[in-house]
C-alpha cells in the first residue's frame, strides 16, 4: 500500500460521492435550503419580536439563532453522514468496495472528505443568509475560520455516531428512527434555540452534558459578541470535541472493524 | 509441493455466526481454468463459502490459499488478483456504466489509460456501449447484470467468483450470461460461481460441489455425479397376462454383455446399461427369442436432480424429503 494508491483510492470514492449529488439536484437543493428556510428565516422571524432580548443578550433573535442554525446544519450533516454507506451496505456495493485491494479506511475517508465539504458550504451560505437578514459577524472573516473548524470538529464524531449506527444496524427503518430519536433532543435540549438560562432547571442540567450546547455556545459570541467573550468559549469547545470525537471515532472504528472483519 | 494446475485450495474451511454455524468443514480445490460450481439451495452456505474466498469474510476455522495465497494473511494480494461478481445487482443507481467502471479502475489502481482501455473491451464484451453513458436506474435487470459481470472483469482477473450469476433473469439474459462465462473459461480464466439452479449447474460447470446443510456432499464433474447414481437404465414392462415369463426374460437380459445389473419390478424389469443405444436393440432381441411379449420400454438417463436427491434426501426447492423419492 503506497501513498499513491490510497490516494487514487479515496479520490475515485469521494468522486462518486460528489456524482452522486450531482444526480440528486433535488434533494441537494432541499438539504442546502431547509436549515435555512425553515429554521432560520421562518423561525427567526417568528420569534424575533416574541423573544426577550435581555434573556438573549443578543441585538435581535435571528442574530442569537444564527449560530445554533449552523450549528444544527453540522448536526443533520453529520448524523446523516453514514446513510450512504448504509445503502452500499445493504445493496451489496459495500462488498464490491470491500472485494478490492483497497485500504479499508478510504471507504471511510472519502465520506468524511464528502460530508466535510457539503457542511462547510453550507455554513458558509447560512453565515450569507444571515447576513442578508442583517446579522453582522463581530469576529468577522477569521471568526468564520473558526466556525468552520468547530463545525468540521463536531461533524467528525457526528458522522462516526451515524456510520457505526450503519454498520450496526439489522434494517435502514432501524437507522432513521434511531436518527429521528437523537437529533431532535439534540436540538431542543441545547442552546440551539434559547439560552440555558431561559430553561427550566432540569433541562439546563440536560442541556449541559450535550456536546452540541458547548459548540453553540462557542459559535454564538464570534457571531453576536467578539474575540474577547469568545476566546475562553472556543477553547472550552476545542476540550469537549477532542473527548466527543475520541469517543465517537473509537465506537466507530469498533463498528466498522465488526461489520468488515 | 502444491499441484501447479490448482488454483484454489480449500481445507476445512468453518464458519459461525454467533451460535449459528453457516458452514462446516469445507474441503475442495479448484483447477487452472474451469468452471466450478458451487450448487446448493438457498441458506445452504454457498455465498458465504464464496465471501470468505473472496476474504470480505474471515473464516472461523480452517484455511484457503487463492493462487498461492492466504485468504487471511495475504488478503490484499488475494483481492488484486481476482474479480467478484456479487449476488446483489450492486450497482449505484446514480452513476452511469461507465462511472462505475472508472470507480474500480481507481480501487485496483489502474492508471487513467488502462482503465480506459478496459472499459471499452468489457462494454463491447458485455454489449452495453451504447448505454455506457446512462445512468444505472435506466438499466433493465439483464443489464444490470451485465455491468456486474463487467465490474468483476475490470482488474483482467486470474479469477472471477461468481454468485448466483443469472438469479432471476429471463431466458434471454440467462443464455447471455452463460455465453460471457463460457467466453471467459475460453480465455483462461478461472470461474467460481454459485447457483440454485440444477441446469445451470450441468450446462455451465466443469466440476462442481453440492453442498447442503453448510457442508459438502459430494464433488465431481456433472457426468461423474449422474454416472456415480448407476448410469443409464431400460425400463421393460411386461403384458400383464405374461407375468409369469419374466425370470425367464431376467435370466436372458443377464446374460448380455452391456448389462450390469437387472432387477425385477411388479410389472416388468429394470435394467442398468452401459450403452443405451446399443443394449435396447439387444433387450428387445432377447424378448423375441424367449417369446415374451413387451408392453413397453422406457430409456432412462439420470438428471442432475437426481444426484441432488440422492446427495441430500431431499430435492432443491423442496427442502423437504422428497415423496417421489425412489427406493
Amino acid at each position: 500500500m503506497t501513498f499513491q494508491h490510497y490516494r487514487q483510492e479515496v479520490l475515485a470514492l469521494t468522486m462518486r460521492w460528489v456524482r452522486r449529488l450531482s444526480r440528486e439536484k433535488f434533494s441537494m437543493l432541499f438539504t442546502l435550503v431547509q436549515p435555512m428556510l425553515f429554521w432560520l428565516i421562518f423561525f427567526g422571524s417568528l420569534f424575533q419580536h416574541a423573544a426577550n432580548i435581555q434573556v438573549l443578550q443578543a441585538p435581535n433573535y435571528m442574530s442569537f439563532l444564527a449560530g445554533g442554525v449552523v450549528v444544527m446544519t453540522v448536526l443533520n450533516n453529520g448524523l446523516a453522514g453514514g446513510v450512504d454507506l448504509l445503502f452500499d451496505k445493504e445493496n451489496g456495493f459495500l462488498e464490491r468496495m470491500m472485494s478490492t485491494p483497497i485500504h479499508r479506511s478510504s471507504v471511510i475517508l472519502s465520506r468524511y472528505l464528502f460530508v466535510m465539504a457539503i457542511t462547510g458550504m453550507q455554513i458558509l451560505v447560512i453565515l450569507s443568509i444571515a447576513f442578508v437578514f442583517g446579522v453582522r459577524l463581530e469576529t468577522g472573516l477569521p471568526g468564520i475560520a473558526v466556525i468552520l473548524v468547530i463545525g468540521m470538529l463536531f461533524g467528525v464524531g457526528l458522522t462516526a455516531i451515524s456510520m457505526a449506527l450503519a454498520f450496526s444496524v439489522k434494517s435502514h427503518g432501524d437507522f432513521f428512527s434511531m436518527l429521528g430519536f437523537l437529533s431532535l433532543p439534540m436540538i431542543f435540549l441545547s442552546s440551539a434555540l434559547v439560552p440555558l438560562s431561559a430553561m427550566p432547571g432540569w433541562m439546563q442540567v440536560v442541556a449541559m452534558v450535550n456536546p452540541m450546547t458547548w459548540v453553540i455556545d462557542a459559535v454564538r459570541p464570534l457571531i453576536i459578541t467578539g474575540w474577547d467573550a469568545a476566546i475562553p468559549q472556543v477553547g472550552m469547545a476545542f476540550v469537549i470535541l477532542a473527548i466527543f470525537d475520541a469517543v465517537c471515532l473509537y465506537g466507530g472504528a469498533k463498528a466498522f472493524r465488526r461489520a468488515i472483519g | 509441493m502444491m499441484d501447479p494446475a490448482v488454483v484454489i485450495d480449500v481445507a476445512r474451511l468453518g464458519k459461525t455466526f454467533g451460535p449459528v454455524t453457516a458452514v462446516e468443514d469445507l474441503s475442495f480445490t479448484v483447477h487452472a481454468g474451469e468452471i466450478f460450481g458451487l450448487l446448493g439451495p438457498n441458506g445452504a452456505g454457498k455465498s458465504t463459502a464464496l465471501r470468505m474466498l473472496i476474504t470480505v469474510l474471515p473464516p472461523s476455522t480452517g484455511t484457503a490459499t487463492v493462487l498461492g495465497h492466504d485468504i487471511v494473511r495475504e488478503a490484499d494480494t488475494v483481492r488484486s488478483l481476482i474479480g467478484y461478481v456479487p449476488q446483489e445487482r450492486a450497482v449505484d443507481r446514480f452513476l452511469t456504466g461507465r462511472e462505475h467502471l472508472e470507480l474500480l479502475g481507481g480501487l485496483y489502481h489502474l492508471s487513467r489509460t488502462e482503465t480506459n482501455a478496459r472499459i471499452d473491451e468489457l462494454l463491447k464484451l458485455v454489449n452495453l456501449e451504447e448505454h455506457a453513458d446512462r445512468v444505472a436506474k435506466t438499466y433493465s435487470g439483464g443489464m444490470k447484470r451485465k455491468l456486474d459481470i463487467a465490474c468483476g472483469l475490470l482488474p483482467n482477473p486470474k479469477i472471477v467468483f461468481l454468485d448466483e450469476p443469472t438469479l432471476g433473469l429471463d431466458v434471454q439474459s440467462r443464455l447471455k450470461i452463460w455465453d460471457y462465462i463460457r467466453q471467459l473459461r475460453e480465455n483462461g480464466i478461472t470461474i467460481v460461481m454459485t447457483t440454485n439452479y440444477l441446469e445451470e449447474a450441468d450446462q455451465l460447470c466443469d466440476r462442481l460441489a453440492i453442498i447442503d446443510g453448510g457442508t459438502i456432499r459430494v464433488i465431481g464433474s456433472p457426468l461423474e455425479l449422474k454416472t456415480g447414481l448407476g448410469g443409464d437404465s431400460l425400463s421393460v414392462t411386461i403384458k400383464e397376462h405374461e407375468a409369469d415369463t419374466l425370470p425367464r426374460l431376467r435370466e436372458g437380459v443377464m446374460a448380455l454383455p452391456l448389462v450390469r445389473d437387472v432387477r425385477l419390478n411388479p410389472t416388468g424389469l429394470d435394467i442398468l446399461v452401459e450403452s443405451p443405444e446399443k443394449s435396447l436393440p439387444a433387450v428387445i432381441e432377447v424378448a423375441q427369442r424367449l417369446d415374451c411379449s413387451l408392453d413397453g420400454i422406457e430409456y432412462h438417463r439420470p438428471r442432475l436432480d437426481d444426484v441432488f436427491i440422492a446427495h441430500t434426501g431431499h430435492g432443491l426447492r423442496g427442502g423437504t424429503p422428497d415423496a417421489t423419492e425412489e427406493e
